[in-house]
């Protein structure tokens, strides 16, 4: 008699059984674990990804956990490009891999790219049982196992109790509607920190514990599974405590019934080395023995740890010279003493030039050593140049004096956002990073048009241009600028970066039309040093060559997938569109038709409401918040970020630095093909405007429609009345002022700091603003209440898509949007040529409510469909494929 | 549970021999893969042999009869190729459901033709359904190892074509054959679920996978069990192995699925390796020779035959089965409740 055990594979199989150990997962080809494997996929570093998960395989892994799940990558698409690069790897292929994500539709990507049998990680009842049914049909059809998360429609388990009756209703529906196979269920009943220091966390052990021990007797066939580094969150720092508690808590999950998990290895005491101690204040803690559990382990850490004294601030590091002390105030980023030091320096110096030369110099080559090797983060390299900055600023006066009292620099940049843009955190974060490394930036500002560009760096005799801008519009302004370069005979390297530039545009729309000079592709500031030097250092030509060595193949590359993709045509799209029902039960008609205004809401009500996951990632901290904060590699730096920017956050809000603002408008409409038809409330016969829509082209499978935003609408031949809304909000007026102030003051810190903020306030409000309108203006959906969390995730009825992002990519329906709802007199916010809104701070969309509206990418389209559009909006085409060139095939 | 799980447990089930073989023997030439379908077709045709079910159906009918009178209880449909990926060579995505229902179609009508004579003995059909020439795990491109030239869509997509043409046609039972990518048999899999669900209608599936040489493994890398661990999430009527290797050198392989399996074992090896010339020398008695060594130890329970094998190997395999019981289908203890 065989026995059923759960068999999984890879190239070779790995078969749990009542007798194997402990499944030992490898966590490190996490993006959301592991802060240098985020940067590798980023930048595009498969090879040292690929070496990543060989190291695991080699150095133990018996599965791999691949998560891709992370806001600034192509999720999807990076999950199928590694795990198809795996398989090319034998060395690693051999073991099966574990598909992470939160996402299915990664999920689903992934699972058609293993031959093997793998890992599911994970699915939950949290959006409900159709979907978890749904999902797990599809993973047993794709044969693979599944990990099942304790958590419902309710929430997350967080008592025993919770777990086992999660636990219990995920398997009786696996087991009974999908027929899962039993011994392909693994659960994760959700490890907990203990010693947090809150009295409902005691038992968060304990309850996993039991929990386990619950499923492996009830369950038949199940596993369990979970990440254990999670316990030990609260002695962050402590390694001893950690590695200690790692192992102690295995040792009870496994005699428990726990067959699987992630671990870090590293991060793992031997349980009998233990310190017995430690060992039975842990366990004291881990088993909830004593009330006092927690202080005592506390306290005992404090003495592992070998650091029992209060913190105070810490002065000893005056008590050294006076270039260890400039040294140290750059690279902790204090401004404190920087004018007595520079001071005391000047005066050892024969000329004032030298102290920058010397002695600050090498402060700042620290830094960039540190930031280089990844052991210092953006805001602290901020930080650091605002020190620089402000020791500069003292010594400039005293240079002056002298004739000839010219600073070497190592190079001269000039930064620009091009025409029609108004966004430049990015850019000016890039400026500070140069400055750092003793580059002299020249900073043009926003909304540069080409023939300043051009003129400044002929007459400034600068190095190297920097490029930068964040709505698609700037990627062909910045096409332009590269050609009126060439036309001007210049040969300066070329930079080009920005949220929405890439690689495969620079190679592929940029580089060509600029042949004398070197246009290079900057992924985020930590590598515009390394790409600065390269151009201008003694490596120049092999940097050169090589990257049009590289461009010449992504262009390549890029030909042939392009080739690959077949469109449908426009008709074949529209017979594919989706069809909805429209009746009383999908249209409501809003309680406030019209406009409404909000002229000072209050900032202090918007707090709330904010995503700060975005905000770390502008300061290029990559990690989900809260779990950032306490994240091992950046959790520090995150922390101390998160403090300055609630502190600053309290005073814009206090001092009323900034007014919120917003228009909303609820409308009469209906489609008319492609179009929407949008009426006066008044005279519901009357077309105020026509919002133009597009239709995806790409090929669908059967039952996939080609949607448009039209389909949302119902159509005007059905002879129902629907409704369609509108809005425009901005939290960036009279922000201005004070960015000008910090500048002077050369705070770049603050600078960046306020205006990040803003971004973070304007997109609170455009979330808030939707709430009011499905709650009262519009009032569909009265009942709701949902948490922060569930508000991002966007758990609501209706979408807001913006003009000029996936699912309307088409910047010019924003001039039809403001028209719609006078936007500019009613707001304060206004349009530039290139359609971005000023001031920088705002947010703009449209609002549908039927049920079933969801977002959507339009993807490529056809020059038809950019015909079709012309003719409708009565413009020539040629300025339609002007607007439309990033998404035309 | 249908005829053909009960016969399983009774008896070796004897399964054809190579259709490829048996066609080269008839010389044929352009037009024979044109007559009356694709006259004006501007690509040549020559070698598409799927194509022989709609040009030449009387070939295609005689090798199964052939096949049947040598002792077969299973005909493969001339389908190898029938989809539109392997299709497409030949501009001809268009041919696939045609390529597919009138060969199956052919086989049923012969294969009802000896049930009729010889009811004790049921004849069957098994839609053979081939690798396409595509893989999906492996990129074309040894530059770009992130390359695919094939998507699971796409494999799926095919595969479901096939798998509704087959049984619209009439087989008995699916046959997912020469599987050097195992990702392709999932897709294949994943496909043949699908329209078992659209259609509410199951048929018995079998699946074989090729060991390319002696390292044991598939063409993507697989060991023998890591293949059966894959594809194991189906309801099986059996796993094997075909093609690549003459049945001695197979035999360690189908030793390791009689271990594993929980699915009925099947083999049709190659009549040895091919010489020289492409040619397979094995003749019906050496073939048969190596095949009573698994015989004897009750490794399988279908046999057959793969490239170079012909009716005289299939009658020598069929005659030695009858002195042999089949492998033993171990009854696997489920999880139960009482666990």
């Amino acid at each position: 008699m065989t026995k059923v055990t759960l068999k999984l594979s890879g190239l070779e199989p790995l078969i749990v059984t009542e007798e194997s150990n402990f499944i030992n997962v490898g966590e490190r080809t996490n993006v959301t674990g592991s802060r240098a494997f985020l940067r590798m996929i980023k930048e595009g570093d498969f090879e040292a990804a690929l070496s990543v998960a060989r190291d695991q395989v080699e150095g133990g892994a018996q599965i791999i956990d691949v998560n891709m799940d992370e806001g600034m990558i192509d999720g999807k698409e990076a999950m199928v490009k590694f795990l198809n690069l795996i398989a090319s790897e034998p060395d690693i292929a051999r073991v099966p891999v574990m598909i992470d994500s939160s996402k299915w539709e990664i999920i689903e990507a992934g699972l058609k790219c293993v031959q093997g049998k793998g890992v599911v990680n994970s699915i939950s009842l949290k959006e409900g049982e159709a979907n978890f049914i749904s999902q797990a049909s599809k993973i047993k059809r794709y044969g693979a196992a599944v990990i099942v998360m304790a958590f419902d429609e309710n929430g997350q388990a967080d008592s025993f109790e919770r777990r086992i009756e999660i636990c219990k209703r995920s398997y009786d529906i696996l087991v009974e509607q999908v027929g899962f196979p039993k011994e392909d269920i693994i659960f994760d009943p959700n490890i907990f920190p203990v010693a947090t220091g809150m009295e409902e966390h005691n038992n968060n052990a304990v309850d996993f514990f039991k929990a386990t021990r619950w499923i492996r007797e009830n369950l038949p066939g199940a596993h369990v599974s979970g990440g254990v580094s999670n316990v030990s969150f609260s002695f962050r720092g402590n390694d001893k405590v950690r590695e200690a508690m790692h192992s102690a808590f295995l040792f009870h999950a496994i005699r428990e019934g726990m067959d699987m998990g992630i671990v870090n290895p590293t991060m793992l005491e031997v349980y009998s080395d233990i310190d017995p101690a430690l060992l039975e204040y842990v366990e004291d803690v881990l088993l909830n023995r004593r009330s006092d559990a927690t202080e005592r382990l506390l306290e005992f850490a404090e003495t592992v740890k070998g650091d029992g004294k209060k913190k105070e601030v810490d002065l000893s590091w005056r008590e050294t010279t006076v270039e260890k002390r400039l040294e140290y105030a750059l690279v902790k980023g204090i401004t404190d003493f920087i004018d007595t030091d520079v001071e005391e320096c000047r005066k050892q110096f024969e000329r004032p030039i030298q102290v920058i030369e010397g002695p600050l110099m090498a402060g700042m080559n620290v830094v960039g050593d540190l930031f280089g090797s990844g052991k210092m983060f953006l805001p602290q390299v901020v930080k650091s140049a605002r020190v620089m900055k402000k020791a500069v600023a003292y010594l400039l006066p005293y240079i002056e004096q002298e004739k000839d009292g010219k600073r070497s620099a190592a190079g001269k940049v000039l930064m620009a956002t091009v025409k029609g843009d108004v966004h430049d955190i990015g850019k000016n974060i890039v400026g500070v990073v140069l400055g750092c490394n003793n580059y002299e930036v020249i900073d043009m500002g926003v909304m540069v048009p080409f023939e300043k560009i051009i003129q400044t760096a002929i007459h400034e005799e600068v190095d190297v241009i920097g490029l930068s801008g964040l709505i698609t519009p700037s990627l062909d302004e910045m096409v332009t600028v590269a050609k009126e370069m060439e036309r001007a005979g210049l040969q300066i390297p070329l930079l080009i970066g920005g949220a929405t530039t890439s690689k495969v545009h620079t190679a592929v729309k940029i580089e060509e039309h600029y042949s004398k000079g070197q246009t290079v592709h900057v992924l985020d500031a930590s590598r515009a040093v390394t790409v600065v030097e390269s151009l201008l250092g003694p490596k120049k030509e092999d940097f050169v060559k090589e990257l049009r060595l590289e461009y010449g193949r992504v262009r390549e590359h890029h030909q042939r997938h392009r080739a690959a993709k077949q469109l449908s045509s426009l008709q074949e799209a529209r017979e594919n569109r989706l069809v909805l029902d429209f009746d009383d039960t999908t249209i409501s008609k809003p309680e406030k038709m019209g406009i409404t205004v909000i002229d000072d809401f209050d900032l202090n009500e918007l707090v709330p409401y904010i995503d700060w996951t975005p905000f770390f990632q502008t300061w290029e901290l990559y990690g989900k918040y809260p779990a950032i904060l306490t994240d091992e590699v950046v959790g520090k730096e995150a922390t101390q970020l998160f403090t300055d920017a609630q502190k600053m956050l309290d005073v814009m809000i206090r001092e009323r630095w900034t007014k919120a603002r917003a228009v909303a408008g609820l409308f009469p409409a209906n489609a008319v093909g492609d179009d929407i038809e949008i009426y006066d409330p008044e005279h519901p016969e009357r077309v105020v405007v026509v919002q133009r829509t597009l239709r995806q082209q790409t090929k669908k499978v059967a039952g996939q429609p080609n949607l448009a935003l039209a389909d949302f609408i119902s159509p005007k031949e059905n002879g129902k009345q629907d409704y369609i809304g509108g809005f425009v909000v901005t939290t960036g007026i009279g922000l201005d002022e004070h960015v000008a102030r910090f500048e002077a003051d050369h705070d770049d810190y603050n600078a960046i700091m306020i205006k990040a903020l803003a971004d973070r306030l304007a997109e609170a409000f455009a979330e808030k603003m939707h709430q009011i309108v499905r709650n009262d203006l519009w009032g569909y959906d009265q009942q709701e209440s949902l948490t922060n969390e569930e508000l991002i995730a966007e758990s609501y009825r209706g979408i807001r898509p913006a003009p000029g992002y996936p699912a309307c990519p088409d910047h010019t329906e924003k001039i039809t949007l403001f028209k719609l709802l006078n936007a500019e007199k009613n707001t304060g916010v206004a349009l530039t040529e290139s359609l971005a809104m000023t001031p920088v701070s705002s947010v703009s969309g449209w609002y549908f409510a039927h049920p079933d509206t969801r977002y959507f990418g339009l993807g490529k389209i056809t020059e038809e469909q950019v015909k079709d559009l012309a003719d409708r909006k009565g413009v020539p085409k040629l300025e339609m494929e002007r607007w439309l060139s990033s998404v035309m095939n | 549970m249908s005829i053909i799980h009960d016969l399983i447990k009774k008896r070796i089930l004897i399964l054809d021999g190579a259709m490829g073989t048996m066609i080269q023997r008839h010389k044929l030439e352009e037009e024979d893969f044109r007559k009356g379908w694709f006259e004006g077709h501007s690509k040549p045709l020559k070698g598409n042999n799927d194509l022989l079910s709609l040009t030449r159906p009387d070939i295609i009918q005689d090798i199964h009869r052939q096949y049947y009178e040598a002792g077969a209880d299973i005909a493969e449909t001339n389908t190898f190729s029938g989809t539109w990926i392997a299709q497409a060579d030949y501009d001809l995505e268009k041919a696939v459901y045609d390529i597919n229902y009138h060969s199956a179609r052919i086989a049923r009508e012969v294969a009802d033709e000896f049930t009729a004579k010889e009811p004790a003995k049921p004849r069957f059909v098994a839609g053979s359904i081939g690798p396409t020439n595509r893989t999906a795990s492996i990129s074309p491109d040894v530059n770009d190892p992130g390359y695919r030239a094939i998507s699971f869509d796409q494999l799926v997509d095919a595969y479901k074509e096939q798998v509704g043409a087959l049984m619209d046609g009439g087989v008995d039972m699916l046959l997912v054959e020469t599987i050097f990518d195992t990702l392709n048999a999932k897709a294949a899999l994943f496909a043949i679920d699908e329209v078992f669900l659209e259609r509410q209608k199951e048929l018995p599936i079998m699946v074989s996978g090729t060991i390319t040489d002696q390292s044991g493994r598939t063409l993507t890398g697989q060991t023998t069990e890591a293949f059966l661990i894959s594809v194991s999430h189906m309801p099986l009527l059996s796993i094997g192995l075909n093609c690549a290797l003459g049945a001695s050198m197979m035999r360690p392989y189908l030793q390791v699925l009689n271990e594993r399996s929980p699915f009925a074992v099947s083999a049709h090896p190659n009549a040895g390796l091919p010489n020289e010339f492409g040619k397979y020398d094995e003749t019906p008695e050496m073939m048969a020779d190596q095949i009573e060594d698994f015989l004897k130890e009750h490794l399988i329970n279908i046999i057959g035959g793969c490239c170079g094998t012909t009716p005289d190997h299939i009658r020598a395999i069929a005659q030695l089965a009858t002195k042999y019981t089949p492998r033993t289908l171990e009854t696997v203890q489920q999880i139960d409740n009482n666990d």
